[in-house]
């Protein structure tokens, strides 16, 4: 994505600025994170006038009707003008800083994974070897933040929020971590870019087809509604018991980070699950490749099918989001004991079942570890670094291997087959280094 | 005009915040406080490692000390919430001992520091060398005793493969054990009804 930037730049004739190592990185890094950010306060925008539009639907009435047109779809702009305009309060008997910090730490908790999260082949802030992990590892400090605007509060209900809200999500990660080593497993890496183009294809070939991920797909949607505090698990902000929860005294700007940082969670959590589970950028139908939209071509047609998978994955993710609307609107609240019983007596154990299941047959299927069950088809990365450097790493990936083959120290060693494994890695490093290079 | 190396700037900045965080961990009274201080100097510690490459150390960091220590404020809060906002004080005696061990730790870090080889020349990105080279591969690999980074070398760590396998598996059955000792202790008691059982 760097790569392409700069391109953009000396496109326009800004080369001297492209020549300038620290304002570079300055520009490129700006506009990653405004795109990011765009993209997600649009989502958000749109995701709070369709959750009134949905639940209107569901409720048999029309929802907002008045601001801007038909269907009301100035809403969210009137909101974000009200929240703005709000008194901005702050309680005499609050811990003042971090009742203040609490929302910016919720809502950059939220943020921050989308900073590892692939939109298309190479289309990634900072492409990442372990961003699965990452995501969950920085999601899961979003609870962080709202125990201290729980405490911070300096109010019952408050804390009563905050404390369902840490015992319900710091429950609930748990199976949410489980469910995603299952698609970690069966591509074999954590780098999501990899597990989506290991999907690539028709819908046959998507995670979802293997009988244990289909099952785990589930589980994980169930998972990512509670962790999100969404209905029915929204006890945190049980209004009818708790006024609003870890909310109750927040308003104005501070209390629309909190909203920000639910609803970006939720895109978030959808479009994780469309990577590992549903193909990612590869969609039911394979409309780029059949357009002949791939890289082989020339740049165009590789913009034209990483924008078109773009458009996939939020499409995706965006139908995730609905269905997460989908059951608030349908189902009851559950009882705290209800919630607690949901993670620990039904997702817990079928999503240890599931990922047992899954390494059985990994491993029954594949014949052990030493083969991929499918060849690796990694996407040109545009990455910025130089060609010699490329080479460099090349002939030494090159040398191990067949240092490696000739080690007979490594071959007699019972985990032999292990060391295959790896040096199958390697030698795909060497295949997509060496197709970096070329390009 | 020179151009500014990031990393430094970076290196700098994440050092900056987890040395004034831990300070300010020492200094403040409140116990939240305290912890979300420590949280801050714990992020400031994985950014380090994000930045010296090693992803996988960075998101651990995150996961178990950052995420550990929020679980920590959970207690802190659950423990201390009933009046608001308790404040600590420290006795003197405390002080002194507390000197004494973090003085040591610090002198033996110290010399540390002294024995390392400066870096002289500047070296590349680490981030993008990172990117080309996955370190999850080579410790999943390194953990089951096959050093891939040591192969070819007849160094004597190449010759025995032992890894921590076994090691590994140790410590998670013990923390099985202490987890299931920790829920048999913590359990509600039962009356001695019928099926139940008599303490």
């Amino acid at each position: 994505m760097a790569q392409a930037l700069i391109n953009i730049l000396d496109h326009w004739g800004l080369h001297g600025l492209a020549q300038q190592g620290w304002l570079w990185y300055l520009v490129v890094g700006l506009v990653q994170v405004a795109l990011i950010l765009a993209l997600v306060m649009t989502c958000v925008a749109v995701y709070t006038w369709m959750e009134r539009k949905i639940s209107g639907r569901i409720q048999d009435r029309l929802g907002p009707t008045r601001v801007g047109g038909r269907f009301g779809w100035l809403q969210p702009a009137a909101d974000g003008l009200k929240l703005l305009c709000k008194e901005d309060l702050v309680p005499a008997a609050a811990d003042g800083l971090l009742f203040r910090a609490a929302p910016y730490l919720t809502f950059c908790a939220a943020f921050i994974p989308y900073l590892a999260l692939p939109f298309a082949p190479g289309w990634v802030v900072q492409p990442m070897d372990t961003a699965a992990f990452f995501i969950l590892a920085i999601g899961g400090l979003e609870v962080f933040g709202v125990i201290l605007a729980g405490y911070a509060s300096g109010s019952k209900w408050s804390l009563y929020g905050a404390m369902r809200e840490a015992a319900q999500v710091v429950s609930f990660e748990i199976p949410l971590g489980m469910c995603v080593v299952v698609p970690v497993l069966m591509a074999g890496t954590m780098n999501l870019t990899e597990i989506a183009q290991r999907q690539a294809g028709w819908l046959t070939s998507w995670n979802l087809v293997n009988p244990f991920a289909l099952v785990t797909f589930f589980i994980y949607m169930t998972c990512a509604t509670a962790g999100t505090n969404r209905a029915p698990f929204d006890l945190p902000e049980a209004e009818s018991e708790l006024v609003a929860g870890f909310m109750t005294e927040y308003s104005g700007f501070r209390w629309s980070m909190f909203f920000m940082a639910e609803y970006s969670a939720m895109f978030l959590l959808a479009l994780l699950g469309a990577l590992l589970f549903c193909g990612g950028w590869n969609g039911p139908i394979p409309i780029a490749t059949m357009l002949g939209l791939t890289p082989e071509h020339n740049d165009i047609a590789a913009f034209a099918g990483n924008f078109l998978g773009m458009c996939n994955l939020i499409t995706k993710g965006v139908l995730g989001v609905i269905f997460m609307m989908w059951l608030r609107w349908t189902l009851p609240r559950l009882r705290i004991d209800q919630v607690m019983t949901t993670c620990l007596k039904y997702c817990v154990p079928l999503a240890s079942i599931m990922l047992v299941g899954t390494m059985v047959s990994i491993f029954v299927l594949r014949g052990g570890l030493s083969h991929p069950s499918k060849p690796l088809e990694m996407p040109a990365k545009q990455n910025q670094r130089s060609e010699g450097d490329c080479k460099l790493q090349i002939e030494n990936c090159k040398l191990q291997i067949e240092e490696g083959r000739a080690s007979p120290l490594l071959s007699q060693h019972p985990l032999s087959s292990n060391f295959q494994f790896s040096i199958c890695n390697l030698q795909f490093a060497i295949s997509s280094l060496s197709r970096e290079g070329a390009c | 005009m020179s151009a500014i190396h990031w990393d430094s700037f970076f290196f700098l900045f994440f050092a900056l915040v987890t040395c004034v965080f831990a300070v300010a961990v020492v200094v403040s009274n409140n116990i939240v406080r305290m912890a979300s201080y420590l949280v801050a100097s714990l992020c400031g510690v994985a950014g380090l490692f994000f930045l010296s490459g090693a992803q996988f150390l960075g998101a651990m960091q995150l996961m178990l000390y950052v995420g550990g220590t929020v679980v920590l404020l959970i207690f802190g809060v659950m423990l201390t919430a009933r009046g608001p906002f308790i404040s600590m004080q420290s006795s003197g005696g405390q002080w002194v001992l507390a000197l004494l061990t973090g003085g040591s730790l610090l002198a033996v870090l110290l010399q540390t520091v002294g024995q390392v080889r400066p870096i002289v020349e500047p070296v590349p990105v680490a981030v993008e060398v990172a990117a080309a080279n996955p370190t999850t591969t080579q410790l999943g690999a390194g953990l089951v005793g096959v050093r891939t980074d040591k192969v070819g070398q007849s160094s004597d760590d190449a010759k025995k493969p032992v890894g921590y396998l076994l090691p590994f598996e140790i410590i998670s059955v013990h923390l099985l054990v202490v987890l299931v000792g920790a829920a048999f202790l913590a359990r509600a008691k039962r009356r001695g009804g019928e099926g139940g059982i008599r303490r």
